[in-house]
């Protein structure tokens, strides 16, 4: 993956255009259907806007592959940027680099946690470690009363990207975003 | 498109079938678990990594559709790929078409074939066809996932109670046997290897063992014998439980040619 952008092109070139400038606004207006506390550009799977011959291109990386949520992203995306009147809009899907929990903004981690999400730590590099298949999971803060002193209900929660999780300090159930 | 399609079986073509029909037929088979699972929870995992499997599914099958639509006639869609193929032209795993059992057995074939997926989308980052590779990298995270939950499963049914204990001695013994057509090696696999689409399963088979002993030894479990038996479902020859369901599966673009959501 080397050269490949890990953060969004936001601040670069493209970014400047005051038509796609206006996009990224839009978009930011546009929630996630699936954890509604967060906007499709904190989530980072907007990856770049485009002025194109024929409208805008709006290019998305989706989080999971069978997430059952991108054909509504996709379609949100075309109705909020076409309703601000700045389409026609078409969306392509980028698979490559693959979509990692790390994309996710600092503003969104500090909304997943005022919504009761735990937010998800950084992603642990897989490569070159000695076989370990069962896990040893870091510690997973309760977004309720910030206590460690948790353990993991299930490995799945309400959606693909969540586990369950209690706090047995505060005794508060609460869901955590996967670190992937 | 009610009829059913031929694909031209080149040796690529033949290499992404056994990825995708294995990812296809475990995402159903683990589909069949909904409203079925011990505990909630686990109905909830189960069938979202039925979504997972169902997603690489596509990915793979919308790939296979390109390169054997090969620019010129139209493009097969992924729909035609899953649903309008005969028998005898898929190419899974024969331990995933095996009804799904008892929880115990579930998760034991889960914890074998996701590690063998998992050790194909690791070599598959590097594949020199760039959309494999590209599928590759989000399906690895996933794979690791539900290898995970495969591996702190069988821990707890393997030191759980008399009763969790035996149904997971019992599941070992049952699909122990299609280890050997796991990493087989054949014309398929070289041509893969000589042009660095992916790896040949064969050269697979030592990292595979070797996670698998590492959990096998937190559960207190030992590995049978290999067996003599080989089944043959990567060569298109199922079992019987693969008719039923393919008739489950393509009852409706069969009877409504086709329809979508």
């Amino acid at each position: 993956m080397a050269g490949a952008p890990d953060t969004a092109d936001r601040a670069h070139a493209a970014g400047r255009e005051p038509r796609v400038q206006a996009a990224w606004r839009v978009l930011d207006g546009v929630l996630d259907p699936e954890v509604p506390a967060l906007s499709l550009p904190d989530l980072g799977i907007v990856r770049e806007i485009h002025v194109r011959d024929d409208g805008l291109e709006v290019v998305l990386t989706p989080t999971y592959s069978g997430c059952p949520a991108t054909e509504v992203i996709e379609q949100s995306v075309i109705d909020a940027l076409d309703a601000a009147g700045l389409g026609p809009t078409r969306v392509s899907m980028r698979r490559a680099p693959a979509w990692t929990t790390d994309w996710i903004s600092d503003e969104g981690r500090r909304k997943l946690r005022d919504y009761g999400i735990a937010p998800p730590g950084p992603v642990q590099p897989s490569q070159g470690v000695p076989i370990r298949v069962v896990r040893r999971r870091a510690p997973i803060e309760c977004p309720h009363c910030g206590s460690t002193a948790t353990e993991q209900l299930s490995a799945f929660g309400s959606t693909a990207c969540k586990a369950l999780y209690r706090c047995t300090a505060c005794r508060e159930p609460f869901e955590h975003f996967k670190p992937i | 498109m009610n009829g059913s399609i031929q694909l031209q079986h080149t040796p690529t073509v033949e290499y992404l079938l056994r990825l995708g029909d294995t990812t296809l037929i475990l995402g159903q088979r683990l589909g069949e678990w909904c409203g079925h699972a011990p505990i909630l929870e686990e109905d909830i995992a189960l069938t979202n990594m039925a979504l997972d499997l169902i997603g690489q599914t596509r990915a793979l099958f919308t790939r296979i559709g390109e390169l054997a639509g090969d620019g010129k006639k139209e493009v097969l869609s992924e729909d035609q790929i899953a649903f309008l193929r005969e028998e005898r032209d898929y190419r899974n795993l024969t331990i995933v078409e095996l009804p799904r059992g008892d929880f115990a057995f579930t998760i034991l074939r889960n914890l074998m074939v996701s590690t063998w997926l998992k050790l194909h989308w690791e070599r598959l980052l590097h594949s020199s066809d760039a959309e494999l590779a590209g599928i590759a990298g989000k399906a690895l995270k996933e794979a690791r996932y539900h290898q995970e939950h495969a591996a702190d499963w069988l821990l707890r049914l393997a030191g759980g109670t008399e009763e969790s204990r035996r149904r997971t001695e019992a599941a070992l013994a049952e699909l122990w046997r299609f280890v050997p057509e796991m990493f087989e090696s054949d014309a398929v696999d070289a041509a893969a290897e000589g042009a660095r689409l992916g790896p040949a399963r064969a050269d697979l088979l030592e990292p595979w063992e070797a996670e698998i002993a590492a959990v096998f030894a937190e559960a207190g479990l030992t590995a049978p014998a290999p067996s003599k038996f080989r089944s043959t479902a990567t060569q298109g020859v199922h079992t019987e439980y693969m008719g039923y369901i393919l008739a489950e599966m393509q009852h409706l673009q069969r009877a409504y040619p086709g329809g979508v959501w």
